[in-house]
């Protein structure tokens, strides 16, 4: 953890706004990420079908091709694949529950201090710090 | 199929800010969530640089009848806070913490995120397909809605 850390960080934040503005005066769409997938896995928005997926294929694709030309890029996942599927399942019907998760409520929300994603952002944090609390220090699983 | 374009550069350009800002890291997102441990606050840093942006937009969006393609800009925010809020919150902060994966890092780090990577996107899009009947169980109107 450096201050280059940090700097790529803010860099690659106002990146990420900035793809979320373009979408949503261009388009007039919030960029939200499990909204996006969500919803064109369980069919609730037919007509913004084409553009979901064509945003998709950049958000999948762009980083991939970078990692492929570029630094290799890795994400340290665990490799105890019971807890990756227990995470990804609570990931998907947690953030369709609350219709949004960091994207949507942590940055597109809190942008425009929409009650319902700063209790989110509020909820999600308090959860996941209290969870690594237990499962890494108490539990040891992770 | 400007519309296309566009949502093809910006999810591209969302990509690239995620793996630039090292949130395709699990190890950066799980320190950011270890208050107790070895803290990393890179993800302060993310969040700050791109709610600056996206603030500026829903000033300008404000001001404006349509988006620049003729498309209905969103509504405005609702107030409802309810059930299937903040149960969906804590569960998805539970499932952020445990592999230190969110939806966009889970999609934008598939390319490279080998069997584990496919492990976790295809549980997701499990759980997201159980969000449906869960929130018919949890609401009288049962409303799943991009954020």
């Amino acid at each position: 953890m450096t201050i280059a850390d940090w700097g790529r960080g803010f860099a690659g934040g106002l990146m990420i706004g900035g793809a979320a503005s373009v979408f949503l005066l261009v388009n007039g769409r919030i960029m939200g990420a499990s909204g996006i997938l969500g919803s064109l896995l369980d069919g609730s928005d037919r007509p913004g079908r084409a553009e979901k997926m064509a945003f998709l294929i950049g958000l999948v694709g762009c980083p991939g091709l970078l990692s492929l030309l570029g630094n290799p890029a890795q994400t340290h996942l665990t490799g105890n694949l019971a807890v990756v599927a227990l995470a990804g399942l609570l990931v998907g019907l947690g953030t369709r529950l609350a219709g949004g998760c960091t994207s949507g409520h942590g940055v597109c929300g809190i942008s425009r201090l929409a009650p319902r994603s700063l209790a989110a952002t509020a909820v999600y944090l308090l959860s996941g710090a209290a969870t690594l609390l237990i499962a890494r220090h108490l539990l040891g699983v992770i | 199929m400007a519309r296309l374009a566009v949502a093809l550069l910006c999810g591209a350009l969302f990509g690239a800010g995620l793996l630039m800002s090292g949130m395709t890291d699990t190890r950066k997102v799980q320190g950011w969530l270890d208050i107790f441990g070895e803290w990393n606050p890179t993800l302060a840093f993310v969040l700050a640089g791109a709610i600056l942006p996206m603030t500026l937009a829903w000033r300008v969006a404000a001001r404006r009848r349509a988006a620049l393609l003729g498309t209905a800009l969103p509504a405005p925010a609702s107030r409802r806070i309810d059930p299937p809020l903040l149960i969906g919150s804590a569960l998805f902060g539970a499932g952020w913490a445990l592999a230190g994966l969110c939806p966009g890092p889970a999609l934008a780090s598939l390319g490279f995120g080998g069997t584990g990577g496919v492990v976790f996107l295809l549980a997701m899009a499990a759980g997201m397909l159980a969000a449906v009947p869960a929130a018919a169980r949890l609401g009288r109107t049962p409303q799943i809605k991009d954020a």
